[in-house]
């Protein structure tokens, strides 16, 4: 840090706050006050920063070891702690053996075979031929909605049969049809204690908040201490990372059944546990379902990170051909993640609808679909016997389109090398190090105390102190300058996807067929890994900062097209009448009357993007950023529990910061308008 | 005369036939004199009836510490108490006594609380302090469980907005509070069907609740809380949701079903009308306070306070006014004589609007005659137009 840098950044700073004291005396005080005190803030803490260091930077002397202390307490755990009877490790251990059990009975069902000593002799149960699982997919689709649905399921099977993938994807699917049960049940039964009583429901809030904020690899670590490496682990993870939709959703449904249903259940003569089991739960299972989809989607989401710890299966491949650059295989292997992603959010989809409609006669009866899926194992049990091919798809037949994928990178970087090499240039030099650069030199305790102001002026003390606590979490255990790279891969991530999100937002309002389509590009959007996107943008880009800025635009950019989408078309026909008819242009329709009116939305939409910009971040750290999402992934492979749980919530702090913020921004705007909740 | 009188004769008409088992103390005996106002203490029913259902100074408050706040205050606290804590007294003071047999309907604006009290009833909330007596038992007193047996057989509900179990179709909702009994599935659907054959859905059973009509929702509502053949049952404005016209068959529909089954009803309702309609007696409710029990006609004649009168100002005179109370009494002798004519007599309890016909066309002056046919008093065709006339001015 050379002071000439760091005086031209204070200058621009108080140039810019001088500029904006100049338009306020123009343009009335009101509105640019703030703006101006923020500015001023940073400023004046800066020019006091040039005489107290640790305003400036904070000294690495005063730095808590708080990371250190969680690791020993870990080892401690692990090394040391006694239960009586056993040992805490014997413990954690025994669950894991308890969990691998119903792994390894899914595993042998769908692609290895089980072993059966019974009566001294040695049985092999074989396994599910292919053909039973396209089958029983297609019915399951069959029964639930229709025709459309069973061909979608049994062609999205039969690709993961042709190319290759069948093996590999079954190993996934096993460990996704075991975690996904263990996590909603475990979301279930944490979303009706929360429901039960206001105590339950505040002390598991938060931790709802923190699993959700807190990245995944920061909590891989100790488990992977707790459970030891493998299959298990990664489960165990998956269901950590998975439930707390679930809880949401099931605490939602059980605070929306009407008053009268319950008490008509009460009145009926209820005793508790019939409350719950014939009132409660059948009225909110449409949420329920809900939840159970994003379990789901979660789940798949989490497949590429658990083979870090030991997960086999579709996961492995695509992290095994991202580190060896085989873009051809791992895009095989991450298109397979996609198509069962899709086939198990159709499918779920689709139950929770039937769900929904709660009509007889749609769908079939139970007795008839396990009969159906009887006659479908027999028969291709039958047809396996007379034919191989069945049960195990030859390996000879099948495809694989891997060698045109690397034919068409290799073509691009022929042809193409300058174009992106030169725009990547052009975007490192002119927006990311100057960003960058501007936001390190920052002195730590402006910013704070900038922020400060903010939450104060937004909602109150309260929220001063959250957001005062928070940065000083940050900095205190060390992490200031990494959180601050951060916020600036994030910043700049947010801001052009929530810029090109209106944008689109705006231009497809209105036009109903475009907005079906967008609807339908941004379901399969969402469905997709968050790894999928890191692939092409290190083929075009190269490993570095850019290539992270393109794939959390790419995967940020949803939910602010969908939010402004919602906000533009739920304003009010009478107030758009009433604009017609004062004579508004279509300008100014949008200008003066929807997007103000829309502007709550939209805003929740950025807070959105924030969020799915934050946690690309930190698996961007896989391509090389400096950020803490880099020291998380660090922690995980050196195995450091208490650097990677310590920068973990780090980042949760800043989301938490951002989302508070963010939301009191918000509820001040729906203030301002009436809107109020 | 249209359905809906002739129907609102069937239920007051005493020729036809009152409910063989409505206690005695309902009927108003026309012995005081003429001119002379009804009051309270002439309905209340002898000792022995006893009540089925009381309420002794029951209170619910609405706030953060209700039953300290209660205690500060000597268990009595002034609506200035409340709203200095800003507390809200939902139920305040409320002592009644609703009889076997009887329809009793509670009455009041939305916010009045009589919604909170019929919940105090039965126990859907507790009260803050306060007797809720069922069959002389103390309902605040007995435990969860057998709160719940005395739910799965002596009481029903039926609710504003249906509260049918959007996840089960017709006849598994109103074989539900026989489910939850653990009555086997048989025996519980064959008791639905006939309950649902009751309210007129025979051939809807199979239907999901979202498949119905409001009215429709609301019938299956209603044999839902008569499968379990309540002792008590709580309507709480179950026509409310309903558009008028619907509302006007289902209130026939009600009195129909209550000729058939005497139960003990308590009926709320913001519809001044609908009370009149089919009360036996009627409770006003303003700030959780009963300001006012009485049939329909005390109301009207003495009304306790302006709040009353304000409330039954739009009320038709002639529809509430019966004839005994406009009557001129007849002298002692002449109550043993017979009248002259079966066409010039009316019954003692008959509402001016059902007599006024029959003396516009007869001429001067009826005969007014009790249960057994005495004359008790005349009712001259001027007084008769004076409450016509005075109803239609208003």
């Amino acid at each position: 840090m050379t002071t000439t840098t760091k005086d031209r950044a204070l200058q621009s700073v108080l140039f810019s706050a001088a500029a904006d004291c100049r338009t306020l005396a123009r343009r009335g005080v009101e509105r640019l006050r703030p703006l101006a005190i923020v500015l001023a803030i940073v400023a004046g803490v800066g020019l006091a920063g040039r005489h107290l260091g640790w305003i400036d930077a904070y000294p690495d002397s005063w730095i808590v070891p708080l990371k250190d202390w969680i690791s020993a307490a870990m080892a401690w755990l692990l090394h040391e702690c006694n239960l009586g009877l056993f040992t805490f490790k014997e413990m954690t251990r025994s669950i894991s053996w308890l969990i691998s059990w119903p792994l390894k009975g899914a595993q042998g069902l769908l692609y290895q075979g089980i072993d059966l000593s019974i009566l001294g002799g040695s049985w092999r149960l074989p396994h599910l031929p292919w053909a039973a699982v396209v089958g029983i997919g297609a019915l399951l689709g069959l029964s639930l909605q229709g025709w459309r649905l069973a061909a979608m399921t049994a062609g999205g099977l039969l690709y993961l049969v042709l190319f290759g993938q069948w093996e590999s994807a079954m190993e996934t699917l096993a460990s996704v049809i075991i975690a996904v049960p263990l996590g909603a049940l475990l979301g279930m039964v944490l979303g009706i204690i929360s429901a039960r009583t206001k105590t339950a429901e505040a002390a598991i809030r938060p931790v709802l908040d923190l699993m959700q904020t807190v990245p995944i690899f920061a909590y891989l670590v100790p488990i992977l201490f707790l459970f030891g490496f493998g299959p298990v682990s990664a489960m165990i993870g998956t269901i950590i990372y998975a439930a707390p939709p679930m809880v949401r959703c099931t605490l939602m449904g059980l605070r929306s059944v009407p008053a009268d249903v319950v008490e008509s259940g009460l009145v009926s003569g209820c005793s508790r546990r019939q409350m719950l089991f014939k009132i409660f739960l059948p009225s909110a299972l449409p949420e329920i379902m809900v939840g159970l989809n994003q379990v789901i989607m979660l789940s798949l989401n989490m497949v590429i990170i658990a083979s870090m710890i030991g997960a086999g299966g579709l996961g492995y491949d695509v992290l095994n051909a991202l580190r060896q650059l085989k873009i051809g295989r791992g895009l095989e292997a991450g298109l397979s993640i996609v198509v069962l992603a899709v086939i198990l959010d159709r499918l779920s989809q689709a139950a929770a609808r039937k769900s929904k409609m709660r009509e007889r006669g749609i769908g079939w009866t139970r007795r008839k679909s396990l009969a159906a899926a009887a006659a479908v194992i027999i028969l291709t049990g039958g047809a396996s016997v007379l034919w191989d091919g069945f049960y195990v798809y030859p390996e000879s037949w099948s495809v694989t389109t891997a060698p045109f994928w690397e034919g068409a990178m290799t073509w691009i970087n022929l042809h193409f090398y300058d174009f992106f090499y030169g725009l990547r240039n052009l975007l490192l030099i002119y927006i990311l190090m100057p960003v960058k650069k501007f936001l390190v030199e920052l002195p730590w305790a402006g910013v704070v105390a900038a922020l400060a102001f903010i939450s104060y002026r937004l909602q109150g003390v309260r929220l001063l102190l959250v957001t005062v606590g928070l940065c000083l979490f940050i900095t205190v255990t060390g992490y200031w300058e990494k959180a601050i790279i951060t916020v600036y891969l994030c910043g700049i991530g947010a801001l052009l996807s929530s810029l090109g999100g209106i944008f689109i937002g705006i231009c497809a309002a209105g036009h109903r067929r475009l907005t079906g389509a967008l609807n339908l590009l941004l379901d399969t959007l969402q469905t997709l890994p968050a790894f999928v996107y890191l692939m092409p943008c290190v083929i075009l880009f190269r490993v570095g900062d850019v290539s992270a800025l393109i794939a959390i635009v790419a995967y940020a950019v949803v939910p602010v097209i969908r939010y402004t989408l919602h906000g533009i078309s739920q304003v009010p026909t009478p107030v758009l009448e009433s604009s017609r008819i004062s004579g508004c242009s279509k300008r100014q329709l949008l200008v003066k009357v929807q997007l103000p009116l829309a502007l709550p939305d939209i805003v929740l939409g950025i807070n959105q993007t924030i969020m799915m910009a934050l946690s690309m971040v930190v698996i961007t750290a896989l391509i090389g950023t400096r950020d803490l999402g880099q020291e998380v992934y660090m922690a995980l492979t050196k195995a450091d529990i208490g650097r990677g749980l310590v920068a973990g919530v780090g980042v949760a702090c800043i989301a938490t910061v951002t989302d508070r913020l963010m939301q009191a921004y918000i509820s001040a705007i729906k203030h301002k308008t009436g809107q109020t909740p | 005369m249209d359905e809906r009188q002739r129907c609102h004769l069937e239920e007051v008409d005493p020729v036809n036939g009152k409910a063989p088992d409505r206690p005695e103390a309902f009927r108003l005996r026309a012995g005081a004199g003429s001119g002379e106002r009804m009051t309270l203490q002439q309905t209340i029913p002898p000792e022995e009836a006893g009540p089925k259902l009381a309420c002794r100074n029951v209170w619910k408050l609405f706030g953060p510490h209700p039953r300290r706040f209660m205690t500060k205050h000597g268990n009595n606290p002034s609506l200035e108490d409340l709203a200095a804590r800003n507390y809200i007294g939902a139920a305040r003071r409320v002592t009644l006594d609703i009889y076997q047999g009887e329809i009793f309907v509670i009455m009041g604006l939305s916010g009045s609380g009589k919604s909170t009290l019929v919940r105090c009833m039965s126990r859907l909330v507790d009260p803050t302090i306060g007797e809720i007596i069922l069959d002389g038992r103390d309902l605040s007193r007995v435990s969860e469980r057998e709160l719940i047996e005395l739910r799965r057989h002596k009481m029903g509900m039926v609710f504003q907005h249906f509260g049918l179990l959007p996840h089960r179709d017709v006849i598994d909702n109103v074989a539900f509070p026989l489910e939850v009994q653990g009555i086997g599935r048989k025996t519980r659907e064959k008791r639905a069907r006939e309950v649902l054959e009751l309210v007129g859905l025979k051939d809807r059973e199979c239907n999901m609740p979202n498949e119905l009509s409001g009215g429709e929702q609301q019938r299956v509502g209603i044999a839902r809380s008569l499968a379990v053949e309540p002792e008590i049952w709580f309507l709480d404005e179950p026509f409310s949701a309903l558009d008028p016209l619907i509302r006007s068959e289902m209130q026939e529909e009600f009195l129909r079903l209550q000729r058939m089954l005497h139960k003990t009803i308590v009926f709320i309702t913001h519809d001044f009308d609908e009370a009149i309609r089919l009360a036996d007696r009627i409770a006003i409710m303003k700030d959780g306070e009963v300001i006012q029990v009485g049939t329909a006609e005390e109301l009207v004649t003495a009304p306790a306070d302006d709040y009353v009168v304000e409330f039954t100002s739009k009320v038709p005179r002639a529809k509430v006014m019966s004839a005994q109370s406009i009557m001129e009494a007849a002298s002692p002798q002449a109550g043993k004589c017979r009248p002259l004519t079966e066409e010039c007599t009316v019954h003692c309890e008959a509402k001016v609007e059902e007599v006024a016909p029959a003396i516009l066309a007869n001429g001067q002056r009826l005969s007014v005659v009790d249960d057994d046919g005495k004359v008790v008093g005349y009712l001259r065709r001027k007084t008769v137009l004076g409450v016509l006339f005075e109803g239609e001015q208003q």
